[in-house]
């Protein structure tokens, strides 16, 4: 293996880093679509099982081809603009709905070192990107230049918005006990306690200490993502679609392509920062990628289990969750866990 | 880097004040309908105990610094704090009973008050630009709201929002000046800048630039020409006992900053900075007291007068330095804190015997309002005479005083024919004091509604009135202090 | 030319193009947009002087939030674009005389010697926590001080916008947690009606 990199090296002089570069990124993005492909999948089967169907079985066996036959039937289909849409800032949306959530993995790490770019800040990367996806979603609205369309833009931006804060609090905490902003040191600081040190590593992940703060981010990721229960951006019983109710074709399939990258992402941030990333749970297994997706699949799973479960919220309960009751926990726990680490019970030491 | 744990003893009545203003709001969110009362009491007691601790904690030794010199506590911040503390404590009592008729008796406005109040003393504190610049913000942004506090008044929200856009303008002007001067300077200290030796040459003009923002940016805070334009609709627009508490605490807050940037940071330059003031001083002298007599409506005219009392001010910190020679400077610096302590107990007053005659409906603000409130009340009307002769100048009132001390300084610096212009405009100006005095002998009452307000109120008042007369029998005590106070601290 | 000044450019361009675009553009949103891209740009720039705790705030504060808000107000808004314009070639004369005199004053000011120094050598390692170190010790006061700003600002903001409307029907789950059977149901007993 190395010594095709360095003959590689040898021969693309100083364009290397960048061929290297785009070999990174292209290793990484292309399980992430097919993973967001076959998440959709995932989503019909398990919930079809849950409510006691079937779910897709006819394209392929077992229906395993149906995201393949979904994604060509949306590549072939047109795209159609409103006549009164605003026509550049129309197709400005889904591009920026995307380029967001595939820009923030450059600093996700899967496996001890491997990291497209190992940012010193890397949370503050992942906060300001994740922070750049509500454009997508606002542009689209008000430039599809439907009342649907706007409502649903202006509410899932005001939800993004709000559980922006609370996760942002929980993320302070996750610094705090942490001591760094890399994503990759926080992972490896998870590995040293004294549970750690016993064998349990698991019982020496954040997820413990900051209990309160794991719930509060995953289920903040939930309505960050736009996802049920808190789906009313795009709930089909009032607003249609919401912001994606003009789109079709291909611009739709973008739209859909976020989404679910974004799940994927909220999925490894929640078990990077709480759950011990690529760590064991316990000693005698060694340490690896697999750990990290068998996490991140665990609160995929959680995801389409919520979605299947529970009923919508209505709007206003949204938002005082999101500000009455989460923000609040957060501040609380924030405060508790600044105090504990000066107490000499503290445990971060 | 050893990190020194800062003396939190200096900082307690700051400490006090913040925690009243949370308090208030927090238990304003949770308390029911019956403890409103106590909002005031609570506003009261936090700023008693504030006055104490100031006075209990700073004083000795004279120059105290903590926070690794960013925040120092000198005679010139006791002198002031208290007067500022005198002028919240009387504002919140004057008004009280104002708001309570108009329904604005609630958690936030003595929130927003001693949010304003924190502000000030953050301003009286402060020997850093960083700190100047928050202190100012957070004493305007509390004041922006409390003069739109009356939102569904039309008047009181126009005046909110010209004085928050007008006022942030102001802002950026300072901010945008202090930047220049790190620029040339690379410190935001005022001990570190005051002792900057020599700037090189580029750096100087810089430097010069800077300091037009910031000379603009002060005047505008005190509402000096040719940054006037807000004052009188302000002044008019807010519910009187904000334009009470305007008129007053804000000043000697104003008075403060400007001394101690001025006077502290950048005494060696004082030939940049002495022409501007001098011209701002000259311009406001002569328009506020031209303008006030052309006013009908009495918060209008007070605050043309106010404008003029405030180029005063500048006046006396504009001839400290002459020709190199500082000789003069204390004598000079100490004649304008004693005028910007004596235009704040003015202020007080005058606005005072407004909230006095005003009541649920009548706002008492027009000259017509106060005719004939001599056959209504003669001790008050004996009170308004009090003010106005002393806000004129009248001999042997301590205003009186106050301008002739400031006009010494001037004519001692050489600055003659100012001096003169300055006698003429006040002669000129004590025709519109006179005629309120006029009016309220001479002429007969438009309504004859009996004078409502509460017995604190009558007794604070008539103390401040007659202070008013005692200081201007015996300007001595008074006077002392704030050349004690300049000694002390320079 | 190498990569950092390469790169350099291509945030520098974009920073211009937005900030233009932010002036030119006749549609408010589109404004608004373009004024996204400026900032997203500046942050770039400041990436690039190795202060990434700036260039991230920047993204994180004013593309993620400040500008989010300000879309929501402009595009609540129905703005009528002509009279917006209306009277633009009567101030254009005035606009270019304000626009010149400053465009030589830059000018004077920007090749005077004090703008001619060399710059700081970036400081190695993480300025997250070196902002942080200092923020927290040495500017502690004016930090806490900057945090009474906001709470004056919320106060503000909650006091001059907050109504209470009396035409909306409103759950309040404390009174209905708060309510006894006795205050919902009654049981009289009475008599009898005899036929």
């Amino acid at each position: 293996m190395n010594e095709w990199l360095s003959l590689a090296q040898g021969w693309l002089g100083p364009a290397w880093p960048v061929v290297w570069n785009v070999l990174k990124i292209i290793v990484l993005l292309v399980p992430l679509l097919l993973a967001v492909a076959y998440l959709t999948y995932a989503e019909r089967k398990i919930i079809g099982y849950m409510q006691v169907r079937i779910g897709p079985n006819r394209v392929g066996p077992k229906g395993w081809l149906q995201p393949i036959a979904d994604a060509l039937k949306l590549l072939f289909k047109e795209v159609i603009v409103p006549s009164q849409a605003n026509k550049v800032l129309y197709f400005v949306g889904p591009a920026m709905a995307l380029a967001p959530s595939l820009l923030v993995w450059a600093a996700v790490p899967v496996n001890d070192g491997w990291v497209i770019a190992d940012l010193d800040a890397g949370l503050l990367f992942v906060m300001a990107v994740i922070s750049l996806e509500v454009y997508g979603v606002i542009i689209a609205g008000w430039a599809s230049n439907s009342k649907y369309a706007f409502l649903g833009a202006m509410r899932a931006s005001a939800q993004m918005i709000s559980y922006e804060v609370a996760m942002g609090f929980g993320l302070i905490c996750v610094l705090l006990v942490s001591g760094t902003l890399n994503l990759s040191e926080i992972v490896r600081q998870q590995g040293t306690g004294w549970f750690a040190d016993h064998g349990l590593s698991f019982l020496s992940w954040n997820w413990l200490p900051l209990l309160p703060i794991a719930v509060v981010y995953f289920i903040s990721g939930v309505a960050e993502t736009n996802r049920a229960p808190f789906d009313l951006p795009e709930g089909e019983s009032e607003i249609v679609a919401g912001h994606m109710v003009e789109y079709s074709g291909m611009a739709f399939a973008l739209f859909f392509l976020a989404e679910y990258a974004n799940m994927i992402l909220v999925s490894f941030l929640t078990s990077i920062l709480f759950f011990g990333g690529w760590l064991s749970p316990v000693a005698f297994l060694p340490d690896g990628l697999h750990w990290l997706l068998i996490k991140a699949s665990v609160f995929l799973f959680l995801y389409l289990w919520i979605r299947a479960t529970f009923p919508r919220f209505r709007y206003d309960h949204v938002m005082r969750l999101g500000w009455k009751v989460f923000v609040p926990i957060t501040i609380v726990w924030l405060l508790v866990v600044a105090v504990w680490m000066l107490t000499p019970l503290s445990i971060w030491r | 880097m050893a990190l020194e744990l800062p003396n939190f003893a200096l900082l307690a009545p700051q400490i006090v004040i913040a925690l009243a203003a949370l308090v208030l709001m927090t238990a304003g969110a949770f308390a029911r309908e019956r403890w409103r009362q106590w909002n005031y009491v609570v506003a009261q007691l936090a700023v008693i105990v504030a006055t104490l601790l100031t006075v209990f904690t700073s004083g000795d030794p004279r120059v105290q610094t903590t926070f690794g010199g960013i925040f120092l506590v000198d005679w010139i911040t006791l002198v002031v704090q208290l007067f500022i503390y005198l002028s919240v404590f009387a504002a919140l009592i004057y008004g009280r009973f104002y708001l309570i008729e108009r329904g604005l008796e609630r958690a936030e406005y003595y929130a927003l008050v001693l949010l304003s109040l924190l502000g000030m003393q953050i301003l009286t504190v402060a020997n850093h630009l960083l700190l100047f610049y928050l202190g100012l913000e957070l004493m305007s942004l509390a004041l922006y709201a409390l003069v739109a506090f009356d939102r569904n008044h039309a008047l009181r929200a126009e005046a909110g929002m010209k004085y928050f856009v007008l006022g942030a303008l102001a802002s950026g002007l300072i901010l945008y000046g202090l930047s220049l001067i790190y620029g040339a300077t690379a410190t935001l200290s005022l001990p570190e800048i005051s002792s900057v030796a020599a700037l090189r040459p580029g750096d100087e003009r810089v430097f010069g630039f800077g300091l037009a923002f910031l000379v603009a940016g002060i005047a505008f805070k005190f509402g000096a020409v040719p940054f006037h334009m807000w004052v009188a609709d302000v002044y008019h627009g807010a519910p009187t006992p904000v334009t009470l508490l305007l008129a007053s605490a804000p000043k000697l807050a104003a008075f403060a900053l400007a001394f101690r940037l001025l006077v502290f940071g950048f005494f060696e330059y004082a030939h940049y900075w002495q022409p501007m003031l001098m011209v701002v001083a000259v311009a406001s002298i002569v328009l506020g007291n031209l303008a006030a007599i052309a006013q009908k409506n009495l918060k209008r005219m007070l605050a043309y007068s106010g404008i003029s009392h405030v180029g005063f001010i500048l006046l006396g910190l504009a001839v400290g330095v002459v020709e190199g020679n500082h000789q003069l400077a204390l004598n000079a610096y100490s004649a304008t804190l004693f005028y910007a302590i004596v235009y704040a107990v003015m202020s007080l007053a005058s606005f005072g015997l407004i909230l006095l005659m005003a009541r649920s409906g009548f706002e008492a603000e027009w000259l017509d309002d106060v005719k004939g409130l001599n056959q209504k009340s003669p001790w008050f009307a004996a009170m308004l005479l009090i003010t106005m002769f002393s806000l004129a100048g009248v001999p042997f009132f301590v205003g009186f005083f106050a301008k002739l001390a400031v006009l010494q300084a001037v004519v001692a610096a050489g600055y003659l024919w100012v001096a003169v212009l300055a006698v003429v405009m006040s002669l000129i100006g004590a025709f519109y004091y006179l005629r309120v005095v006029k009016l309220a002998y001479f002429d007969e009452p438009t309504e004859r509604q009996p004078l409502i307000a509460s017995s604190e109120t009558r007794v604070l008042l008539s103390g401040n009135a007659l202070a008013l007369a005692l200081f201007g029998l015996m300007p001595q005590g008074l006077m002392s202090l704030a050349a004690y106070a300049m000694i002390a601290s320079l | 030319m190498d990569v950092v000044s390469f790169v350099f450019t291509l945030f520098a361009f974009f920073l211009l193009l937005g900030a233009l675009g932010t002036v030119f553009s006749r549609n408010p949103v589109a404004a608004a947009m373009w004024l996204v891209l400026t900032f997203f740009s500046a942050g770039g720039v400041w990436l690039l002087l190795q202060a990434e705790f700036l260039a991230l705030t920047l993204v994180l504060v004013y593309v993620g939030a400040v500008m989010v808000l300000f879309l929501f107000v402009v595009m609540m808004l129905d703005l009528n674009l002509a009279k917006l314009r209306e009277g633009f070639w009567h101030n254009a004369p005035l606009a270019l005389l304000v626009g010149g005199a400053l465009a030589i004053e830059l000018y004077l000011m920007l090749t005077s010697p004090a703008f001619h120094r060399a710059a700081a050598p970036a400081v190695a390692g993480s300025n997250t926590k070196m902002i942080g170190e200092v923020l927290y010790t040495v500017y502690a006061y004016p930090f806490e001080v900057a945090a009474m700003i906001l709470v004056v600002a919320m106060i503000a903001a909650v006091t001059l916008t907050h109504r209470k409307r009396s035409d909306v029907r409103v759950v309040k789950p404390e009174e209905q947690i708060a309510v006894k059977a006795s205050e919902r149901l009654k049981v009289v007993s009475l008599p009898a009606e005899k036929e």
